[in-house]
């Protein structure tokens, strides 16, 4: 790279500045929200009686806005904003059309108010990962339209040839996510055709829009700030189009053993296996670029975060393939290893990332160095702690959870009792996450104010 | 250099997403469409409908599910918890509520498993005065402090179920899918 790029570097983020920031802020007070509604559901497992008398803060109702306000709040605001600027990035444009992200910051937010205040005072739609009511949905899908339109719109305007396999992910993700979630969301299925569509959409959520915007970040930022070319450009595009291919299938192993046809349940369960495909192509690609140059990970924060997230996502998505298998289904489903290996999606692979994609980020759009590089290695260790040991405990506690469930002569009661010590450390790790969340926020705010040392030539576009 | 034309890519992507669509929903939901209802099944009544509601929105699914397994997988057929279920059973559900979790146990068949009112009663004002082990939350709101009627069950000494209570237990009881599959 030439310095002959600074001042486009400078001017792209320049104009990216105010969408990605309001994407970023708002995604950051989802993240406290959620955070919060998340350890309280867990420590409604260690003291059930607490709050015990607030309608709308009890466990059926904070548990689904919890999973609302961190997919539809936090990570997709957080994922859009990544999306915006590294598509003006790889496309050597400012970003365009920029009236549409604001105008779809906006909507998103209102949607999200809506639809997760709707689940608080009781006016949930009842299927998992499509809670919103309609009107929700609406705002929601018009706000990811807004934002879609000004992503092509840049990308149709780009100044290179190339388009690298980050921009595939993205591409793909704009076109896909809005279909998937207005199909599902028509108010037209019942009985098992519902738990069906309910399930394809659940795991399609996030094959089409959360997994390519966590893709897309760790093939720009490993190779990027380490400074060498990925392992192997035609790997990735194996990798796009299985993924493409496969992932689409998986949902209806949520369903395994469930009242739907056999042939159905198998063909998810082989597609979740052919998923080892698409998954090692992009292993290969992330970690033997990372391979040899481990010690950056000790002067890259940023890094550190986000080779973290690419490891979780080899870990979960092998967790994930094993896991589909009829054998394994007949004991892990319906147990706390599936709220495990949820989390080890989300937080270990995609929220790691997020972190380290906005570490990077927002100083360059903001113009101002983070202001206490210790916070953030104590966000690092609080986070990458904190999910570890939510992991293992929910998993392990599942596994166990599972056995006794499935030996008849062990009474209901007693299984319950089996998982209180894994919900107890469940809640802990959740604290742990929590002030992660707490000093990343402050940070955040932090550089939006300014404080600190005035160093603002210190960041290199 | 452009990797493939763009118009090729965005047909292979959507075709991927349209492929995936056929196969888990377009083929089965024509499959499952052509299921009638258990001959056996009765259309939910207006309470036990309203009740339904109520399980929705406090959130009843993410403990309990409303599927059983087959003999051999798993352990719900020893347990006595039904049948297997079918998709006949599910024909007058919208939204479903299949569920995925059993914090606590499945509830297909909790109104034949457990048929007594004032159990559920109790149960569902403080699940910790008939299960002390129990991990579920309390619903005082489904309950009001009044003087009771005479056909009324006081729980708890002083409260009585209001509307939403009596047609979240009047759901509940109708859950009892143990007839014969035909």
């Amino acid at each position: 790279m030439s310095d002959s790029l600074l001042p486009l570097r400078r001017e792209m983020d320049e104009r990216a500045a105010l969408p990605v920031l309001l994407y970023f802020g708002t995604g950051i007070l989802w993240l406290l929200a959620g955070t919060v509604l998340g350890v309280a559901s867990s420590l409604k497992f260690n003291a059930p009686d607490w709050l015990g008398s607030v309608p709308a803060l009890t466990f059926g109702r904070i548990r689904p806005a919890h999973l609302n306000a961190v997919m539809y709040g936090w990570a997709s605001l957080a994922g859009a904003g990544c999306m915006v600027w590294l598509t003006s990035r790889l496309c050597q444009v400012p970003v365009q059309w920029r009236g549409c992200l604001i105008a779809s910051a906006a909507l998103w937010n209102a949607g999200l108010v809506y639809g997760v205040g709707s689940i608080l005072l009781g006016y949930s739609a009842g299927v998992e990962w499509l809670e919103f009511p309609l009107a929700a949905v609406a705002l929601i899908a018009l706000a990811f339209l807004l934002y879609a339109a000004s992503i092509l719109r840049t990308f149709s305007l780009r100044k290179v040839d190339h388009v690298y396999v980050s921009l595939w992910y993205i591409l793909a993700s704009v076109v896909w996510f809005p279909l998937l979630y207005v199909v599902a969301n028509l108010p037209i299925y019942s009985g098992v055709v519902h738990g069906v569509v309910n399930w394809w959409y659940a795991h399609n959520a996030l094959a089409v829009w959360f997994t390519p915007v966590g893709l897309a970040l760790a093939y720009y930022f490993i190779p990027k700030i380490i400074g060498r070319p990925l392992y192997s450009y035609y790997l990735s595009l194996l990798g796009f189009w299985t993924f493409a291919l496969f992932y689409n299938w998986n949902g209806v192993h949520h369903l395994v053993g469930g009242p739907v046809p056999n042939w159905l349940q198998t063909i998810s369960i082989i597609a979740s296996v052919m998923m080892v495909i698409p998954v090692l192509a992009v292993a290969v690609n992330h970690h033997l670029t990372t391979l040899g140059n481990f010690r950056m990970l000790r002067t890259s924060l940023e890094l550190r975060f986000i080779v973290f997230g690419a490891m979780s996502y080899t870990a979960v998505s092998f967790q994930g393939s094993m896991e589909s298998l009829r054998s394994v289904q007949e004991t892990l489903h319906f147990t706390h290893y599936t709220i495990g290996h949820a989390h080890l999606g989300v937080y270990g692979f995609l929220t790691m990332i997020l972190f380290g994609a906005m570490y990077y980020i927002t100083p360059r759009v903001a113009r101002w160095d983070w202001p206490r590089p210790g916070w953030i290695s104590a966000h690092f260790w609080l986070t990458a702690a904190g999910i570890l040991i939510y992991v293992g405990a929910t998993c392990w506690g599942g596994f166990l959870q599972g056995r006794a469930l499935n030996n008849p002569a062990e009474p209901f009661t007693d299984v319950v009792e089996l998982t209180r010590p894994y919900l107890l450390l469940r809640t802990i790790s959740g604290v742990l996450i929590g002030a992660g969340h707490l000093i990343f926020a402050a940070l955040f705010a932090q550089v939006l104010r300014r404080m600190g040392p005035r160093r603002e030539e210190a960041v290199t576009p | 250099m452009m990797f493939i034309r763009l118009s090729v890519f965005f047909a292979g992507v959507l075709a991927a997403l349209f492929l995936g669509w056929a196969a888990l929903v377009g083929v089965p939901g024509v499959q499952i469409a052509a299921v009638p209802p258990q001959p056996d099944l009765r259309p939910y009544t207006f309470e036990q409908a309203h009740g339904r509601q109520v399980y929705i929105r406090e959130g009843c699914m993410y403990c309990h599910s409303q599927q059983t397994r087959p003999q051999g997988f798993g352990a719900d057929q020893p347990r006595r918890w039904g049948r297997p279920s079918v998709p006949g059973d599910y024909f007058y559900d919208q939204p479903h509520l299949l569920g995925t979790m059993r914090t606590g146990p499945d509830l297909l068949n909790i109104g034949a498993r457990q048929s007594s009112r004032d159990w559920h009663l109790a149960h569902l004002y403080n699940p910790r005065t008939v299960t002390p082990q129990s991990l579920m939350p309390p619903f005082p709101w489904l309950f009001e402090e009044r003087a009771a009627e005479p056909s009324e069950t006081v729980v708890h000494g002083r409260f009585v179920a209001n509307r939403d209570g009596l047609d979240l237990i009047e759901y509940l009881l109708s859950m009892n899918r143990t007839y014969p599959v035909r």
